[in-house]
């Protein structure tokens, strides 16, 4: 035996995929325990400015990349790799087998683990027995003094189904990985969407997914509904209605989509994800001409959405940044200063400070959009304006015109998805046809008495009641003759 | 009759189960202490169970009562808010510990168990106690994001399957306790009655093995909502991630039992800490985690 096939039947021993499954239930540990950056990157960065030693080498190590990282991967890679080792030679074993007689019956019964044993001979007993196996649809080989029966092969059928479908679901999940895509759109009401890349705020495509094909559909945010529980301030629902085109240009038509019941378009399909408010300003300078009209996008920073933005106005002399929080019922309290008090537009506020001197956007590093670089300003203005104010910050006027909901939409590509489903109900189903089908054999054998013996695999119960069963029913034969 | 009054009906009956589970421990206890006395009073190990015997029936009928306002108050629960009662770490809470003790009293009917009544019953009332002091929160509407049929599906399989586990669990436990007992010499008289090891290491290893499918379903079914709320059906989030090590050390446990052949101490040992990776993520990452798995509190 050469080296290789020693290390491939190491690989695809049963003892070294349990180590295995046992590993990567551990390794996946500490993907719970620290924040990951494909799910908050935000935390990642916290963790990193609260340790910056420990978060070093935890990042060497990929803990923050845990479920994408190499030593992950090849956990589960060779997991399935000792898995398709077993079970494919298994599968074509069990697939020889269909059709199959029992094996032998063997020499000696009594050694089985139920065994009976009738003194006296019974006549025919084969031919009933034979009739009782049949009946309760045993696999059966006859021979001149003897049966061999078997029953419950669709157990092993059941243990193989279920392991092939976890080898379905782990490819459904690499299609997923290799083509598709996924983004994110912050969309006002009113505007429109149209599925290209520019259109997103951000977009992540797969290695080979392409941008051709992406589903050619097009969106207009239509209406925005959210409802709040009054008692809770929590969220009772929120509705969606967008009209929606596909291919783009045909004839629009109205598409609800809620928080549970995204919008399908074959493999791609657009949820809706988060909402919030953006306040509707105009700025006007001091000789009354217009700079800016517009929605502008706030982030909710509570349950009861107070939200927090920023108004940049690069092309002012000299530049204009507002700091600026919108609240859509507010209230104030001498502890929390002026916050919102309930997330549905009652008595909405824009709070501002306006800073002027340098926005800081010309060295090249991005920004956030919803903060201003203060650090090259000085501020001149701090307001609260109602709805429909204006206020004069000396360099121009702000006007707080209205306000618009704005929602996130998610646009995920899978197409590794719907095989991921059958993956999944197959290996169910293989699990349940496993679990819950007792596999047992019965030999019957006759010289100068009746010998009856079973042996249930895994020690499952019934053998007993069975094995009685059968001898009842030849004994009442011989009885009524 | 108004949702608010449908509530209070619900804290009510959660009281009353906790009466009832309190006698039950009572009378599971005065059996397992008076076969006790018999022994000191008797110089013979053989004993009179007769006495003894109707205060372990007593705390069986009192087990069913309690299961029956539990029900009770679950179902109330629910109907005050209009929903499937599982909506906050309260809910999950007084129905695991319906589905815990209704696993008891189902596994009762086929075998003989009653001697689980103490530790079932200690635990139901531990975690009713917990729950209606401190995770107590008022009957309020779900968020959007737990507005799907597959809330009554994925949830109901989840806390089924971890009544049962944590009913394996309870097994495994006393397995490895009496095993002590057996190595360090005979016995003690009130666990004489108890099942032999064999019995209790079938026992433990039948209910898991029975669950295991369900609890699959459970992940499954809670991949697909995921897939309809989040857009995606696995993200490792830390609730995904427990379910996940959970399901793999049910998995190894199976396997160990029925290919490696595993039995008794180590298999004991491996559905505990399988149990245990449950519980964690009950636990951990309802209060402590982060996640999407949390809402409105716990």
């Amino acid at each position: 035996m050469n080296i290789f096939q020693w290390m491939w039947r190491q690989l695809t021993s049963m003892r070294t995929a349990l180590i295995l499954l046992l590993a990567l239930g551990l390794a996946s540990i500490p993907g719970s325990l620290f924040p990951q950056r494909n799910q908050n990157p935000m935390k990642v960065q916290d963790f990193f400015k609260a340790n910056p030693t420990l978060a070093h080498w935890l990042d060497k190590a990929k803990i923050f990349d845990l479920y994408s990282s190499p030593w992950f991967s090849a956990i589960y890679i060779l997991l399935f790799i000792s898995l398709i080792g077993c079970v494919l030679p298994r599968s074509f074993e069990h697939a020889k087998a269909i059709g199959k007689k029992p094996p032998l019956t063997p020499r000696f019964l009594d050694r089985m683990e139920g065994f009976a044993e009738l003194d006296r001979p019974i006549e025919g007993a084969l031919d009933d027995a034979q009739k009782w196996l049949k009946k309760n649809r045993f696999r059966i080989r006859r021979e001149e003094s003897s049966i061999s029966a078997e029953k419950g092969y669709s157990r092993e059928t059941g243990n193989l189904l279920f392991h092939l479908s976890l080898i379905v679901i782990l490819f459904a999940v690499a299609t997923g990985g290799l083509y598709g895509s996924k983004g994110e759109a912050i969309l006002n009401v009113g505007d429109r969407f149209i599925n290209t890349p520019t259109s997103y705020d951000n977009i992540s495509f797969s290695k080979f997914q392409r941008e051709g094909d992406m589903a050619p559909f097009s969106l207009r945010i239509l209406d925005f509904k959210a409802s709040y529980d009054v008692k809770t301030n929590a969220p009772t629902d929120y509705t969606l209605q967008v009209a929606a085109a596909n291919p783009i240009g045909s004839k629009e038509e109205v598409k609800i989509i809620k928080v549970n019941s995204p919008l399908t378009y074959g493999s791609t399909k657009v949820y809706l994800q988060a909402n919030g408010y953006s306040p509707v300003v105009a700025v006007r300078d001091k000789t009354g001409k217009l700079i800016f009209e517009g929605p502008v996008t706030f982030l909710p920073q509570d349950g009861n959405l107070t939200s927090i933005g920023a108004i940049k106005l690069p092309d002012m002399t000299p530049q204009i940044g507002m700091v600026a929080s919108f609240l859509p019922t507010a209230d104030r309290s001498a502890t929390r200063g002026a916050f919102s008090a309930f997330p549905e537009v009652l008595d909405p506020r824009l709070l501002v400070s306006v800073w002027m001197g340098d926005l800081g956007l010309d060295n090249g590093t991005p920004q956030s959009v919803y903060r201003v670089d203060t650090s090259k300003m000085q501020r001149i203005g701090l307001k609260a304006l109602g709805l429909g104010d204006v206020y004069n910050f000396g360099q121009g006027t702000l006007t707080f015109e209205g306000y618009r909901s704005w929602v996130n939409l998610q646009i995920v590509d899978d197409p590794g998805k719907m095989y991921a489903l059958v993956g999944a109900i197959l290996a169910i189903l293989g699990l349940l046809t496993s679990l819950f089908t007792r596999q047992r054999r019965i030999w019957i054998k006759i010289d100068s008495r009746v010998q009856i013996a079973g042996l249930a695999k895994n020690g499952v119960p019934g053998l007993d009641e069975e094995l009685s069963a059968l001898q009842a029913a030849l004994m009442s034969k011989s009885e009524e003759a | 009759m108004t949702s608010r009054n449908l509530a209070y009906l619900s804290n009510y009956a959660i009281y009353s189960s906790m009466v009832l589970y309190t006698i039950a421990f009572f009378s599971h206890a005065v059996e397992v202490s008076f076969s006790v006395k018999n022994t000191e009073e008797s110089e013979k190990t053989t004993f009179d169970f007769s006495r003894t015997d109707r205060a372990g029936r007593i705390g069986t009928a009192m087990m069913i009562l309690g299961f029956i306002f539990l029900f009770a108050g679950v179902i109330l629960r629910g109907a005050s808010a209009h929903r499937v009662p599982w909506g906050n770490m309260y809910e999950f809470s007084i129905t695991g510990a319906m589905a815990f003790s209704g696993a008891y009293l189902f596994a009762l009917a086929k075998y003989k168990l009653r001697w689980l009544g103490l530790p079932v019953s200690i635990a139901v009332l531990l975690t009713l106690g917990t729950a209606i002091t401190v995770l107590y929160r008022p009957s309020a509407p779900l968020v959007p994001a737990l507005k799907s049929t597959w809330l009554a599906i994925h949830v109901s399989a989840a806390i089924v399957s971890g009544g049962v586990f944590l009913l394996a669990n309870t097994i495994a436990a006393t397995y490895l306790y009496l095993d002590r007992m057996e190595a360090r010499g005979e016995r003690s008289a009130w666990a004489k009655k108890l099942p032999t090891l064999e019995v209790l290491d079938q026992l433990s290893y039948r209910l898991v093995a029975f669950v295991f499918p369900l609890w699959t379903f459970a992940v499954i079914a809670g991949a697909i909502w995921a897939e309809s709320a989040w857009g995606r059906y696995w993200g490792w989030d830390p609730k995904e991630t427990w379910a996940f090590i959970t399901w793999v050390a049910y998995a190894a446990y199976l396997h160990a039992r029925v290919t490696a052949g595993w039995r008794g101490r180590k298999a004991a040992w491996l559905c505990l800490f399988a149990g245990s990776t449950f519980l964690f993520n009950y636990v951990y990452v309802n209060i402590w985690g982060t996640g999407r798995h949390t809402y409105s509190g716990l």
